[in-house]
């Protein structure tokens, strides 16, 4: 990737812009926003698109009681972005992380990442920008102290947020107090690393308090002045259309302020939540079902062989279909939901054409976006202010219901607050799509593995997401969310292919936290450890013999290594406890698993984890820990637990319980992840590690039960 | 009608006109008390836990009336920044949120497991925290609910 530099040129400053509020974590006064332009940082996703035209702003605004706050193009949701970005920030501009506030910025704010957040790359991709940028404001400070002092720049330096010189100082607020006229620097240079205090250190989430003391910061606890509630009714059958409705009842129910059909779909707009929802209850609707949907058909639209063929990966030669020595093993994975917490919803005013939504999304600019083309408002008139966001997992990469909410609230001429009910969520999630594999693989007279090939299917991805323009659609081969992790890393095997088969499902299938890696890595690690036990070798030890010492290989041996050192790997069953070892390459970030497992009660359990990552430079250790923690009991309960299916044309289940998810009991007793730092940039970290703990479980059960688990959720019986 | 009880220590008179509105709804939008989330209104996920008189209740299936009289107690209720609960205070010790929407109904569910029992093992804290957390936060939540209980402990000594 190029180096991305800040053009000179590009750096706008401007003073005494508007307010913005509703949501900063502090209240200040006085306000001086810094704005800088970053050219070439059209970042984000790692596609075979990029380039939307639209360029990510930064502003730094310094409070009167010296406080700076960062105006984050990157959301928080979970992922601990807000605080690796104040180390980031607070280290280069010589600044306490007491002294650093960072919001969510919103579009009015001038601030808009034109991909979102996502793709684990927020720190990483922000990485050489901010430092730059921080690095830039900390020396327009300090001239600015400079004429204010009247001492030379040379003499004065920089600490806690004042800069002093000649036995004088003066606060870094101070310092840029009624500034009108910037002098702009060339870039300073960046500290190195190592001088860094709070990159590399395990600072707590600067986010901690509010979520410890139950602050209203999320979507969900957003009001506005003169707010009424509503709630929507959709079609529950996959592709139901509106047909008819009697609203008599429901529009005289206590409270009940209108009750409106748009397109496929009714809202019920009440003073309260209660009543609206009661209301609902009245609303007498027949839809037209076109076609009742089943399990059978959609998994039959998934399968190798069945839509678009794309090649991904091709090394030497074929393997021959008429060969009978081959290994040949089918795997499945079934549609998961993001099923996160905090439901999807937002609260929207329309007022005299101009549109202020508050809302939990992932992707602020594409919001607004979608409001102004399907109702044909100017973006200019419209202002999306981003919360916390109760999760993300890929979920909030489309918040096109927004839309829903800016109607409703023409509709009755007040802000209108409306969210999903659980139901609603999972029946109009953007599904993880279903999967269908088939390894085919052969070892030779030494052992080796002499071809490997990963045919495999899956509903789209990026393919029809809200990411891609239209245009992309046609132009993309393979569907590069669907194909993460389905390439394979062992280099030094002469004949590999790699190939994909996608196809459009019925209804909405979309990016679930690191996409296709979760179900390629299950189907290719489980199948590389059915090559060793046919061929009696090591799983470890084969799998390094299969990759070649380049940069990449040299990385990923490292993990695999590590973890098979620390984890004191052993392919014995002892005591009816078995280890199962993994590994994944996604993102640049390698990491290797490997999972205790035992079977109690016909149940499949979990013991201990040891994890080794290779993140690069870890910004904040302990929240890449945390990460790593995350990701992997999430894709636990993915590989264990989880599964959507259709019945009589529906999408089901469509509750927590029946919709099996991991609890705290699942969750293993003992995690230990440990971090290798080969490169001297952070790399992402958020999906990654969700790679190969299924495989890993798989492999360990089949050394306990020789049995090999083929479909996911995996059960013994 | 008129429905009377105390949340966090503070008397409060509602009118409403459903005596079987959720809880929830009450303490969220007419006593304007955030902390306490809906996540899905069938009492399956624990996001809207909060105190009925020292026993955890999920909110969002519990109508107001049966709140009359009683005391109630939500996550700000619970301690706050100079004086935290000593599950908040292990929360933050153990850096356990994440996303952080779900936490407010765990913390809530923690507290009144330690009230009822003081020092919970494994197997209780299994069988107690049903909760869901799906940035899957339970491993710390663990070690956060042990701490809590060492907390407790060493506060009455």
């Amino acid at each position: 990737m190029a180096k991305k530099k800040i053009s000179r040129r590009k750096f706008l400053v401007r003073g005494g812009l508007g307010t913005l509020g509703v949501l900063a974590l502090g209240t200040y006064v006085f306000r001086n926003p810094i704005r800088r332009e970053i050219i070439d940082f059209a970042d984000s996703f790692v596609s075979p698109y990029s380039g939307t035209g639209t360029e990510p702003n930064l502003w730094f605004e310094i409070t009167k009681d010296n406080t700076v706050i960062l105006h984050s193009p990157k959301v928080e949701m979970g992922q601990g972005t807000f605080t690796g970005l104040a180390q980031i920030a607070a280290d280069e501009l010589d600044i306490d992380i007491n002294q650093i506030q960072v919001i969510a910025a919103s579009t009015a704010s001038g601030i808009v990442d034109g991909l979102g957040t996502g793709g684990s790359l927020s720190v990483a991709s922000m990485w050489m920008p901010l430092r730059e940028m921080a690095a830039t404001i900390r020396k327009m400070i300090t001239i600015e102290a400079a004429k204010k002092l009247e001492i030379p720049v040379e003499n004065l330096s920089t600490q806690n947020g004042i800069v002093s010189g000649n036995g004088t100082k003066i606060t870094y607020a101070k310092a840029v107090e009624n500034v009108t006229e910037w002098e702009i620097p060339d870039t300073p240079k960046l500290k190195p690393v190592a001088d860094y205090k709070l990159v590399g250190k395990p600072v707590a989430r600067i986010d901690l308090k509010a979520k410890v003391f139950g602050d209203p910061i999320f979507g969900m606890d957003a009001e506005m002045e003169d707010m009424l509630h509503a709630v929507v009714i959709r079609p529950e059958h996959i592709g139901a259309t509106y047909k008819s409705a009697n609203f008599n009842k429901a529009a005289q129910m206590p409270g009940v302020v209108k009750v409106v059909q748009i397109e496929d779909w009714i809202g019920v707009v009440a003073k309260t939540y209660a009543q609206a929802l009661a209301a609902k209850m009245e609303v007498d609707v027949e839809w037209n079902i076109p076609k009742k949907w089943t399990e059978q058909e959609i998994r039959a639209l998934i399968s190798v062989g069945n839509g678009n063929e794309v090649l991904v990966q091709k090394e030497g030669d074929n393997l021959d279909d008429d060969d009978k020595e081959f290994l040949e093993i089918e795997f499945k994975s079934p549609m998961g939901a993001h099923a996160q917490i905090e439901p999807n919803g937002a609260v929207a005013s329309y007022k005299d054409g101009k549109v202020t939504v508050i809302l939990s999304t992932q992707v602020v600019g594409i919001t607004q976006n979608q409001i102004s083309k399907a109702l044909d408002i100017d973006t200019k008139n419209i202002n999306i202010i981003p919360t916390y966001l109760g999760g993300g997992f890929g979920r909030r990469l489309n918040t096109k219901h927004a839309i829903k909410a800016v109607q409703l609230s023409k509709e009755v001429g007040q802000p209108v607050k409306y969210f999903f009910t659980r139901k609603e969520e999972f029946q109009n999630d953007m599904f993880r799509p279903p999967t269908h594999h088939i390894m085919k693989g052969k070892l030779n007279e030494k052992g080796q593995i002499s071809n490997l090939e990963h045919h495999f299917a899956s509903g789209n991805v990026a393919i029809d997401s809200a990411l891609l323009p239209d245009i992309a659609n046609t132009i993309l081969g393979a569907d590069f969310g669907a194909i993460r992790g389905g390439s394979i890393h062992y280099s030094a095997i002469e004949n590999i292919r790699a190939v994909q088969w996608h196809k459009t499902l019925p209804f909405a299938t979309s990016w679930w936290r690191s996409l296709g890696l979760l179900a390629n890595t299950f189907a290719i690690e489980s199948f590389v450890d059915e090559l060793a036990l046919k061929g009696n070798q090591n799983p470890i030890e084969l799998r390094l013999s299969q990759i070649k010492d380049n940069e990449e290989g040299i990385r990923l041996k490292n993990v695999i290594k590590k973890a098979q050192k620390e984890a004191s790997y052993s392919d014995e069953v002892v005591n009816g406890k078995a280890m199962g070892f993994a590994c994944s390459t996604d993102t640049g970030t390698p990491c290797a698993q490997i999972v205790e497992v035992s079977i109690i009660d016909n149940q499949i359990k979990v013991h201990k984890v040891t994890c080794v990552m290779d993140c690069g430079i870890a910004v904040n250790p302990d929240q890449v820990k945390a990460q790593c923690e995350g990701a992997m009991i999430m894709a636990m309960s993915a590989a264990m637990h989880e599964k959507m299916y259709i019945d009589d044309g529906q999408l089901q289940p469509t509750i927590y319980g029946p919709y099996d998810m991991a609890l705290l009991k699942h969750a293993p007793k003992e995690i230990n992840i440990h971090l290798i730092q080969g490169v001297d940039k952070p790399l992402p970290v958020g999906e990654p590690p969700l790679g190969p703990i299924a495989a890993a479980i798989a492999n360990a059960v089949r050394r306990i039960t020789g049995k090999r688990l083929t479909e996911m959720p995996l059960k013994l019986s | 009608m008129n429905i009377k009880f105390t949340i966090n220590n503070k008397p409060v008179s509602i009118d409403i006109e459903d005596e079987n509105t959720p809880l929830l709804w009450v303490v969220r939008d007419i006593l304007d008390l955030k902390g306490t989330k809906f996540g899905c209104g069938k009492a399956a996920c624990g996001a809207c836990t909060l105190h009925v008189d020292d026993v955890a209740v999920r909110s969002c299936s519990y109508a107001v009336k049966f709140a009359k009289d009683k005391n109630v107690t939500t996550i700000e209720g619970l301690g706050d920044v100079e004086n935290p609960h000593p599950v908040q205070q292990a929360w933050i010790e153990e850096v356990v949120p994440q996303c952080g929407y779900c936490q407010p109904g765990f913390m809530m569910a923690t507290a009144a497991l330690l009230k009822e029992n003081p020092n919970p093992t494994d197997e209780d804290i299994d069988k107690n925290i049903i909760n869901i957390c799906r940035c899957a936060t339970y491993y710390r939540m663990r070690k956060a609910i042990h701490r809590a209980a060492e907390l407790t402990q060493e506060s009455k000594n």
